[in-house]
């Protein structure tokens, strides 16, 4: 469970990105955070795992307060605390099973990760986590060597590698054509499911956000201005986060999006009935 | 043509403003006068009789330093197996020490940067600004003449060129890469190891045998000061006016520099 | 999440090699490198009494360092800086003048096949002797002297500016140059649109990266007589002066230095 208070950032260069966010996500939620870009979802998420410092508030997981924390104890915490990044951000020149294995760097001293040598439980770990992303035959490939839908999977791995308790999704699809970013989002949905992670998933596309998530946070400007089940985002919801536009015509597009991926799918079956 | 359309219907349209114009010309009238300045000063002492000479002095050195004395071969073979290990132990040595400066020198890594950082960067500073044949006289005073001396003018000259390059390296790295790193838990070291060393490692093998070629060049001429290597036989045969020596030791010089940077080209290609 | 599952799957990885694929290539490689490095290290003499000496010495030298004698030699001091200062500008100026149309010469998509062969060969020559090289036949062709030493930097500023250069023309936008020629432009009307504007900027950033090599090399030159501030340099150390080496050092830092900073400044400007 994450409960966020009163959560306030202001940069040094004086720009408030967050103005008193506060909301409470329990075990198994899984939360879209929409807004448009410049409205603070990146700087939120980061505050959670501390990569941002906040400026004042407090930040809950699982009763231990994570802005209260030392250095070591701040590195203890972010182990639990799973993120899966916009670019994918894997190191580019390991391989996948390395960067599947990063995800332990919390939990090994330095001499086992430096040699490679993790333990056997991690190893299996990480191959049973590639399977179930669908990357068995690549474990040995260097992961610039991937697609953006692969990697991203690595990047799903990585984060599931570290046991946590919490995922932090910074904009899983942007970088992915239509197609892909269901599938990763659909992934990373099923996961979380599958283990009842609670998980922010901080997502500009909205509709992809309302059909795959239980609940929706908007961000306007760093204040938290709409919290609610999908079906509650009506058009005047949405003005009130990104500002007039037509909302109708967007659906549309999106909803023929999905149409004409399910008749890709149904092809595609259809091929493999008559292979 | 468009061009001329435009000078002839709008008589007004100029290449830049006069005022640009204005500075663009004092700033050639500027360089002009410098180096007439310059030219005076630099000449001052000069004997012109010695350059109106030039000609007959150039043909009467090529008459006595043609052909190159192939049998004095035999007695170079040693100072030229110095002068490759003077630059490749140089250059090993020069990467041991260049490596810590450059994560102490690098913002992103420096653990201080009030007080390690401004030294670190120093001593890159010094390191370049002092050419590797000067490092070899301080040194050959120092130390006395030979390898020694030049191996560790080598370094010294290496450190600089590779730490300033190996710093901007490290502060290019992306940093998303090291974010994801650190959101994993990871502690400094393993930030280091797994988030930033694999981003440089190509850069810093690149890196290396750059110098390691450009130190086979420097270390050739080393002996001309004392410390050993090829260069000081050269050392020795124009001291003694033996020019047929000398051609054939500018040519095993130029030879080996070739190999070199054929090597360094081979080597560099199969790591990127 | 079960025991069961975990088992099925490998609990053992190693890294694969990434650089050298085969076993043996690896083991051959590491054989050879270790065999190199004690044959260099054992050819390696050390004289240690020498060296022992040297200490003592190093210890003055620093001393020195920290209290440069700027008096005693100042004379030496200044004719030398004098003469690296002029030699460094006159040979830059000199040096870019000729190398613009050799590297223009040396540029692929320019120049004729003759031409570039010519150019090229001009700029191999340059680069491939050190300039400490070219600085003793210049010595003793034309005497001691700075006028040596001015056509030394020249021609190594031909070389490294005159490969630079063609490199970059070869690698210009070519659509800009197409462009051009599509208006019927002649060839002298091609460099001055076409290539032109495209590698100017880059050609200041060159020179005044030059100036800065130049300057350097200026102060080793003199110690095979070619003048400059080496030669007072290379006095002092071999008559163990190390207070006013370590004055001429640190003049020779600060210059280097400033040089250095206001270079990137100008680059920065242009660009």
């Amino acid at each position: 469970m994450l409960r966020i208070e009163q959560l306030t950032k202001i940069y040094k260069t004086g720009d408030r990105a967050l103005t008193e966010v506060g909301f409470t996500v329990p075990k198994g939620q899984v939360v879209g955070l929409i807004g448009p870009s410049g409205a603070g979802k990146s700087t939120l998420i980061r505050c959670v795992n501390r990569l941002v410092e906040p400026s004042s508030g407090q930040i809950f997981l699982n009763d231990l307060e994570v802005t209260d924390l030392g250095t070591f104890e701040l590195r203890r915490a972010r182990r639990r605390i799973g993120m899966i990044f916009q670019e994918y951000a894997l190191v580019e020149r390991l391989t996948v099973m390395e960067n599947v294995l990063s995800g332990r760097l919390g939990y090994v001293p330095f001499w086992r990760s430096f040699s490679r040598r993790f333990p056997a439980e991690d190893i299996a770990k990480a191959y049973r986590l590639l399977d179930r992303v669908g990357l068995s035959d690549h474990v040995d490939k260097r992961a610039d060597a991937l697609s953006g839908g692969q990697r991203q999977r690595v990047g799903i791995a990585r984060a599931l590698e570290q046991d946590p308790e919490l995922l932090l999704v910074d904009e899983p699809t942007a970088s992915l054509d239509p197609k892909t970013s269901r599938q990763i989002m659909r992934l990373i949905v099923e996961i979380c499911r599958e283990n009842e992670l609670p998980a922010i998933i901080n997502i500009h596309d909205v509709v992809l956000a309302q059909q795959f998530a239980d609940r929706i946070i908007g961000l306007q400007a760093g204040r938290l201005v709409f919290d609610g089940p999908p079906a509650h985002l009506t058009e005047a919801a949405l003005t009130s986060i990104y500002g007039e536009e037509d909302w109708a015509a967007m659906r549309k597009g999106a909803a023929e999006d999905a149409l004409a991926e399910e008749e890709m799918e149904r092809e595609a079956r259809k091929l493999m009935r008559a292979v | 043509m468009s061009s001329q359309d435009t000078t002839t219907t709008v008589p007004v349209w100029q290449h830049r403003m006069p005022k640009t114009r204005l500075a663009l010309w004092f700033f050639w009238l500027l360089i002009v006068a410098t180096f007439v300045y310059c030219w005076n000063l630099m000449t001052a002492q000069t004997m012109w009789v010695f350059v109106y000479d030039a000609p007959t002095a150039a043909a009467d050195l090529m008459s006595r330093a043609w052909p190159p004395r192939f049998s004095y071969m035999e007695r170079l073979w040693k100072p030229l197996w110095d002068t490759i290990n003077i630059a490749t132990l140089g250059t090993l040595i020069g990467i041991m020490m260049a490596v810590p400066l450059a994560f102490l020198a690098a913002a992103n890594t420096t653990p201080s940067r009030l007080l390690l950082r401004p030294l670190a960067l120093f001593c890159i500073v010094t390191s370049r600004s002092i050419n590797s044949l000067i490092w070899a006289m301080l040194l050959v005073s120092i130390l006395g003449p030979g390898i020694l001396a030049g191996i560790l003018a080598i370094a010294l000259r290496s450190v600089g060129f590779i730490g300033k390059l190996l710093y901007e390296a490290i502060e290019e790295t992306d940093i998303s890469q090291v974010e994801a790193i650190t959101a994993t838990g990871a502690s400094k070291g393993q930030i280091l190891n797994y988030g930033i060393v694999p981003q440089v490692l190509p850069a810093f093998f690149g890196i290396s045998v750059f110098r390691w070629d450009i130190n086979i060049r420097e270390s050739a001429i080393l002996g001309l000061v004392g410390a050993g290597g090829i260069g000081a036989r050269l050392q020795a045969s124009l001291n003694m006016l033996a020019w047929p020596q000398v051609t054939l030791i500018v040519l095993v010089i130029l030879a080996t520099v070739v190999v070199s940077e054929w090597v360094s080209a081979r080597v560099r290609h199969a790591i990127i | 999440m079960s025991v069961a599952n975990l088992q099925t799957f490998p609990s053992t990885w190693k890294k694969p090699p990434q650089m050298i694929k085969s076993r043996r290539w690896r083991i051959i490689l590491m054989i050879g490198a270790v065999c190199y490095l004690t044959l260099a290290l054992g050819s390696v003499e050390i004289n240690w009494t020498r060296v022992i000496d040297g200490i003592e010495r190093g210890q003055r030298f620093i001393q020195g360092f920290l209290e440069p004698d700027f008096t005693t030699r100042w004379r030496d001091i200044r004719s030398g800086l004098i003469e690296s200062l002029t030699m460094t500008f006159t040979s830059t100026v000199v040096g870019v003048l000729i190398s613009v149309p050799i590297g223009i010469g040396a540029a692929r998509n320019l120049a004729p096949p003759w031409l570039y062969l010519i150019c090229r060969s001009i700029i191999a020559a340059s680069r491939a002797l050190q300039e400490i090289i070219v600085a003793i036949f210049f010595v003793a062709l034309f005497g001691f002297g700075a006028f040596a030493g001015f056509l030394t930097l020249s021609f190594a500023t031909i070389g490294f500016i005159g490969k630079l250069l063609a490199e970059d023309i070869e690698d210009i936008d070519e659509s800009q140059a197409e462009a051009i020629r599509a208006t019927g432009a002649s060839w002298r009307q091609l460099i001055n649109y076409g290539i032109q504007p495209q590698v100017m900027p880059r050609l200041i950033g060159l020179s005044l990266y030059r100036l800065d090599i130049n300057f350097r090399e200026s102060a080793v030159i003199g110690i095979v007589g070619a003048g400059g501030i080496g030669a007072a340099l290379s006095t002092s150390l071999s008559r163990y002066e190390y207070d006013s080496a370590g004055a001429i050092l640190l003049i020779i830092i600060a210059i280097v230095m400033t040089a250095e900073y206001l270079s990137g400044h100008l680059r920065r400007l242009v660009k």
